[in-house]
C-alpha cells in the first residue's frame, strides 16, 4: 500500500497491523539526542524546528553522504530509547514513527488515545533504504552531527506497519505463531 | 628480530575498518541464504532477502551495510616483532582515517555520561594478546550499538551449571527480541571470571560462522541452543519466524571452585570482522 504524507485521519484509520507500506513524501529524522531537546524545548514553551502536526519522524543517525549523493546509509536505530519521548510529541499532533524493535508496554495505549501508527523499516538495511531518499537537508542541531534533524524527501520508502491505531502489536502476534 | 613498520599498521586498520563497513564476509551470507530456505515466515524470508540485497548494494557502491558503523574493537595478537612507535595511536590513526574517507558515522563519544562526540570514532577498544609467532595479527570488528546493549552477563553459581547457562542464554535472546536485528549470532563465555567471561563472549563472535567447538560440552551446547534459540520465534528482525540466530559460538576457560561466569555477547546480522596477519 502507498501512502504520502501529511498523514490524513483517512489514512491513518486503513493501516493495520502488519501492512506493508511505501511512504512518499517529507519525513523528519531524529533520535536520542535531539528527542531529548525538542522536548526541553516543548517544556519551555519555545518553537520547533519542525512542524510535528500530522508528521512521520523516523528514528535514525545517518552515515555522511558522499559528495554526489543525497544521503548515506540510514537504517533505523533501536525504538524503545525513544519512548519517555513520544508523548509530549503525540499531543503536538505527531502521526507517525519509523524504527526498530519492540516498545514499552504502555505505548500501544498512547498510539491508540493519540491516533499515531508506529512503522518499522528493516534495521541493518541501511544501504539498500538510502535508495528511497531522494534528497536530505539539515534542519536543526547541527553539531549533533549524524543525530541532527534533517528533512528527508522519501519515495516509496518501505515499512512494516507495527502498531496500528487499534492497539494491534505485529510482533507479538507474528512471534506467537512461530513459537514452538 | 623483525621491525613493523608503522604505516603499515595504520594503512592495515584502515582498510580493514573500510572492508568490514562495507563487506560482509562470505560464508555469513552464506549462512543467510542458507536459512532463507527454511525460514517458516514470509515476511521473514522477505526480510532474508532484504538483508542479501542490502549486502550486494553495500559492497559495489562501497556504502556502509548499516548506518551504525559501530564503535571499533581491535583485537591485538603480537608475536616477536620490534615496535618502536606507539601501537595503540597508530590503531587509532588507521580509524579516524578509514572513519573520515569511508564517510563512516562517528559513534564513539568522549565520556559516557557528557556523551560529547570525539569527531573521528577514535579511541578504538584495543585488546592485546602476546602470541609465540613471528608476526602480528589484527582483526577489526566495528560493533553496533543494538546488539551490544542486548548483551548481559550473570555470575552463576556453580549448582545452575550447564541448564542454567543455557537458560540465561535463552532469557538474554528473548529480551532481545528484534533490538539486537536478528538473525544474530550469539556468543557465549563461560567460566574465567568476571571480565574474562566477556571477553570470551567477543572471542566467540570472532570465529568461523560455520565452525564448531573442539571441546565436546561447548559443542553440545552451541547444538541445542542454536535449535533452542530458534524455537522461540522471534525470527528475522523480530519480525516472528524460524531464524532468530545463525549461530552460536561457546567459549570457555577454566574458571574458580565457587564460580560459574557466564557472557552473552549477541552479533546483528551485519557481523562485521576481517582480519591481517603483518
Ligand atoms: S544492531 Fe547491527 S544491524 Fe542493527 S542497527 Fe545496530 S549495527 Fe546495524
Amino acid at each position: 500500500m502507498k501512502i504520502l504524507t501529511p498523514l490524513t485521519q483517512d489514512q491513518l484509520k486503513s493501516l493495520k497491523a502488519g501492512d506493508l507500506v511505501y511512504i512518499t513524501g517529507t519525513i523528519y529524522t531524529a533520535r536520542d539526542a535531539a528527542h531529548k531537546k525538542m522536548v526541553d524545548m516543548i517544556n519551555n514553551n519555545q518553537p520547533l524546528p519542525i512542524p510535528i502536526k500530522d508528521s512521520i519522524i523516523y528514528y535514525v543517525g545517518p552515515t555522511p553522504a558522499k559528495p554526489n549523493e543525497p544521503i548515506g546509509s540510514c537504517g533505523p536505530t533501536t525504538s524503545y530509547r525513544m519512548d519517555p519521548f513520544l508523548e509530549p510529541l503525540l499531543k503536538l499532533g505527531l502521526r507517525g514513527s519509523i524504527g526498530k524493535g519492540a516498545r514499552s508496554e504502555n505505548i500501544k495505549e498512547l498510539l491508540n488515545k493519540y491516533n499515531s501508527v508506529y512503522f518499522q523499516a528493516i534495521g541493518g538495511t541501511a544501504a539498500y533504504l538510502s535508495k528511497f531518499v531522494k534528497s536530505s537537508k539539515l534542519i536543526a542541531f547541527p553539531e549533533l552531527q549524524s543525530e541532527a534533524i534533517r528533512e528527508l524527501t522519501v519515495e516509496d520508502f518501505p515499512v512494516f506497519v507495527t502498531y496500528d491505531i487499534y492497539g494491534n502489536d505485529l510482533i507479538k502476534d507474528e512471534i506467537n505463531k512461530y513459537k514452538k | 628480530m623483525r621491525k613493523l613498520e608503522k604505516m603499515k599498521v595504520i594503512e592495515s586498520v584502515k582498510r580493514l575498518c573500510l572492508d568490514a563497513n562495507f563487506t560482509l564476509n562470505g560464508n555469513i551470507l552464506k549462512k543467510i541464504s542458507s536459512f532463507k530456505h527454511t525460514e517458516e515466515s514470509p515476511i521473514g524470508k522477505k526480510i532474508l532477502s532484504q538483508i542479501e540485497e542490502n549486502s550486494s548494494i553495500a559492497n559495489t557502491e562501497k556504502k556502509p551495510l548499516c548506518q551504525d558503523t559501530g564503535l571499533v574493537v581491535v583485537f591485538l595478537e603480537m608475536g616477536k616483532v620490534i615496535v618502536d612507535f606507539d601501537i595503540y595511536d597508530a590503531i587509532n590513526e588507521g580509524v579516524r582515517r578509514a572513519y573520515k574517507e569511508g564517510y563512516l558515522r562517528n559513534s564513539t563519544l568522549k565520556h559516557p555520561l557528557n556523551r560529547e562526540n570525539t569527531g573521528d570514532n577514535t579511541p578504538a577498544v584495543v585488546h592485546t594478546k602476546l602470541i609465540n609467532a613471528d608476526h602480528i595479527k589484527i582483526t577489526v570488528a566495528p560493533k553496533g550499538g543494538g546488539s551490544e546493549n542486548m548483551s548481559r552477563l550473570k555470575m552463576l553459581t556453580p549448582a545452575e551449571g550447564y541448564q542454567g547457562v543455557k537458560d540465561f542464554v535463552l532469557e538474554t535472546v528473548t529480551i532481545a527480541e528484534g533490538k539486537t536485528c536478528p538473525p544474530i549470532i550469539v556468543g557465549v563465555g563461560i567460566g574465567g571470571n568476571f571480565e574474562k567471561s566477556a571477553i570470551l563472549a567477543k572471542e566467540a563472535l570472532m570465529r568461523d560462522i560455520d565452525d564448531s567447538s573442539n571441546d565436546e560440552i561447548a559443542k553440545k551446547l552451541e547444538k541445542e541452543l542454536l535449535t533452542e534459540i530458534n524455537n522461540i520465534g522471534i525470527g528475522p528482525m523480530g519480525f516472528g519466524g524460524s531464524t532468530t540466530a545463525l549461530a552460536v559460538k561457546v567459549n570457555t576457560y577454566p574458571c574458580h571452585i565457587a564460580a560459574l561466569p557466564v557472557a552473552v555477547n549477541l552479533q546483528c546480522h551485519s557481523a562485521r570482522h576481517k582480519s591481517v596477519i603483518l
